[in-house]
């Protein structure tokens, strides 16, 4: 079952008198359960990609569907919705909300859905020693090493079961042996719990990880492989 | 606490210099406004009370059209009714009647017009400040004798002392010449120039037989127990004075009627004070609404990371007004205090002017000034500036709002 599918989005930024193509058509079918990586060089496309399926911005052409969700139907206040639910997002960096400790920021994407306190507090405790912090609930982003923050980052973004996780090149920031140990914990999630994956880099040591390999080059989809398991 | 009430604190503490530098610019206009406005209103009591101690008491019997007119005709004819009257109205402390004529007042070498006023040695002292205001000599003593206690500027103008002869020309009530000669016994000096540069008083009963006044005065001034109560004095006695005989009616008039100048000086310090006011507040506004902008621009990721896991605009600004409130009362609740404590301290102990306020001497106020604290002192100034607060916090988090989330999360 497709939980993404894009059909001919491209999408251009107008900059001024100068209009960049980031997205030149592009058609892609996402499969729930999926460890997928988006790789391609800086430039090429991938966070823009992400932003669509995200539903962060608009395709200029194009239909993208999200678990079932027809996102050209829907409106600024529907889209966050869906995100709250469905979307869980891992950025590059600065991902936390600073004045919040590891616990609080976990439990704050649960507040948003208006989850009761207790049992706020105990799927945030849950989660984050799902993803080796157990010790450092209390702990502010400021205190944790940029490894641990993405943690906090992918035990966010998880925690309330979203269809997708999209993770725009969560190792870029960290050093390889933190980076590995951090995609072998996602690999996990997405084995044990089938949690679906998606996410971006330029590293060929992280495409390594992926079970499916999606090139992009000029904003277009240049290559598809899926690998054997 | 609530996560948001969590969030708002620790966001406000997040640049503590910043936090410190709004809450004191908060607490400086709230306390400062506090001060003013208490300092204003206390010169202003004081004003007014400076001028109801030596011209008008709170109230006045006058026949209607005398304040307008100061004809000599327009008397009250029978003030012994209307004492009657006044001893059995509630909250009147106490009363005594004064008659007045435009004369010539000439020494050996000089001549001056001025304003003869006729009062009661007995009881102009239960009205009204003079007696304790006469420099050199005493206050007039006696019911009978050509005697008079002048203003010292008349005096030095006149070139007379004490013991000195006085010749005064007028009019009587009747239309014929009035003239006496008068022995000067003191000299008073009110503080208030023009009132001591044209003014001499008499004997009532003197003044009386001088000017043909047929036992007839021209006022009779009151002194109720407290300033408050001044329109509901004039309200008990304006039935029972149109039960009194007079060739015009009677008529109570309060001081401020009396002497609407003072009245209008006040508006006018009240209106440029408001303006200084106003400008402090709106300078506090802007150092607010920087700190503000500041503040969400250096945040911009923050909220586009917010923004992509759902958080939606509406609590967004809302999170942004309880930083705003907690900043806002902090320096609020500080200010207050402090503005409240010094002004209590100074309502004390009084300020110490040494003749810098030219209002002021204008109406006789010197030495030390009492500022007053009030509820209108105590709450006008705070609220003005929560009011300020409140509209500079609203731009920048209404603004969020417009954020884009794609660029707010490509903000370094
Ligand atoms: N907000 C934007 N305004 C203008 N051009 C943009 C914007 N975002 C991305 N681009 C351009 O679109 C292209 C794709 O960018 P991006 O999706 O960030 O690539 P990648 O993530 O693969 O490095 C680049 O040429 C980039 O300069
Ligand atoms: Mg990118």
């Amino acid at each position: 079952m497709a939980i993404v599918e894009l059909t001919g989005v491209t999408k251009t930024y107008q900059q001024g008198k100068v209009s960049v193509q980031a997205l030149r058509g592009v058609d892609l079918r996402v499969e729930k359960g999926s460890f997928l990586a988006l790789a391609g060089p800086s430039g090429s496309g991938k966070t823009t990609l992400l932003n669509l399926i995200g539903g962060l911005d608009r395709p200029s052409q194009g239909d993208i569907r999200v678990d079932e969700h027809d996102f050209a139907r829907m409106n600024q206040s529907e889209l966050a919705e869906l995100r709250l639910f469905k979307i869980g997002f891992v950025f590059q960096s600065y991902n936390l909300i600073p004045v919040l400790s590891a616990l609080e920021n976990v439990e704050f994407v649960m507040l948003l859905q208006r989850i009761g306190a207790a049992e706020r507090r105990q799927r945030a405790e849950a989660v984050l020693a799902e993803v080796g912090l157990s010790g450092l609930l209390e702990r502010r982003p400021l205190e944790l090493s940029g490894g641990q923050q993405q943690r906090v980052a992918v035990a966010r973004a998880i925690v309330s079961g979203p269809a997708i996780v999209l993770a725009d090149e969560p190792t870029a920031n960290l050093d390889s042996k933190t980076g590995q140990g951090l995609l072998e914990m996602m690999k996990t999630l997405n084995a044990q719990k089938g949690v679906t994956f998606i996410f971006s880099t330029h590293d060929n040591m992280v495409m390594d990880y992926a079970r499916r390999l999606v090139l992009i080059r000029d904003g277009r989809v240049a290559e598809d492989q899926v690998k054997g398991s | 606490m609530s996560m948001d009430a969590k969030m708002a604190w620790r966001n406000v503490w997040r640049n503590p210099r910043r936090t410190s530098l709004t809450i004191a610019a908060i607490t400086f206009a709230t306390g400062l406004l506090i001060f003013s406005f208490s300092f204003q209103f206390g010169s202003y009591d004081a004003m007014i009370n400076a001028a109801i101690q030596v011209h008008t008491g709170h109230l006045q019997i006058q026949a209607k059209g005398y304040l307008e007119d100061k004809d000599m005709r327009q008397v009250v004819e029978h003030p012994e009714a209307v004492a009657r009257i006044l001893k059995n109205t509630s909250d009147v402390k106490d009363y005594a009647c004064r008659a007045n004529a435009f004369s010539l007042i000439a020494s050996e070498d000089r001549t001056y017009g001025g304003l003869v006023i006729g009062i009661d040695p007995i009881r102009e002292p239960r009205v009204s400040r003079i007696k304790t205001l006469i420099r050199k000599g005493a206050y007039l003593d006696k019911a009978h004798g050509a005697q008079a206690v002048v203003g010292q500027l008349l005096a030095r103008n006149l070139k007379v002392g004490l013991g000195d002869e006085l010749t005064l020309l007028g009019q009587g009530r009747d239309g014929s010449i009035a003239a006496t000669v008068v022995t000067v016994k003191g000299l008073y000096a009110t503080g208030q120039d023009e009132f001591d540069r044209s003014t001499i008083q008499i004997p009532l009963s003197f003044f009386q037989d001088t000017y043909a006044m047929r036992g007839a005065v021209h006022e009779v001034v009151i002194l109720g127990r407290h300033l408050d109560q001044v329109n509901q004095i004039r309200h008990r006695l304006t039935p029972k004075l149109a039960q009194i005989e007079n060739p015009k009616p009677l008529v109570a008039l309060t001081w401020s009627e009396i002497m609407p100048g003072l009245i209008q000086a006040i508006k006018l310090d009240l209106t440029s004070g408001f303006i200084m006011y106003s400008l402090l507040v709106i300078v506090v506004a802007f150092s607010i609404l920087n700190t503000f902008l500041m503040a969400v621009l250096e945040r911009t990721r923050e909220f586009g990371v917010m923004m992509a896991i759902g958080i939606r605009p509406n609590r967004l600004t809302k999170l942004l007004l309880y930083e705003s409130t907690v900043l806002t009362l902090m320096g609020l609740g500080v200010g207050w205090i402090l503005g409240v404590g010094v002004t209590y301290f100074f309502q004390q102990h009084g300020i110490d002017l040494a003749g810098s306020s030219e209002i002021l001497a204008q109406y006789g106020i010197s030495g030390r000034l009492y500022p007053r604290l009030s509820w209108a002192s105590m709450t006008v100034g705070p609220a003005l500036v929560l009011i300020i607060t409140i509209l500079a916090a609203l731009y920048p988090a209404l603004r969020v709002r417009r954020l884009s989330i794609v660029d707010s999360l490509a903000y370094a």
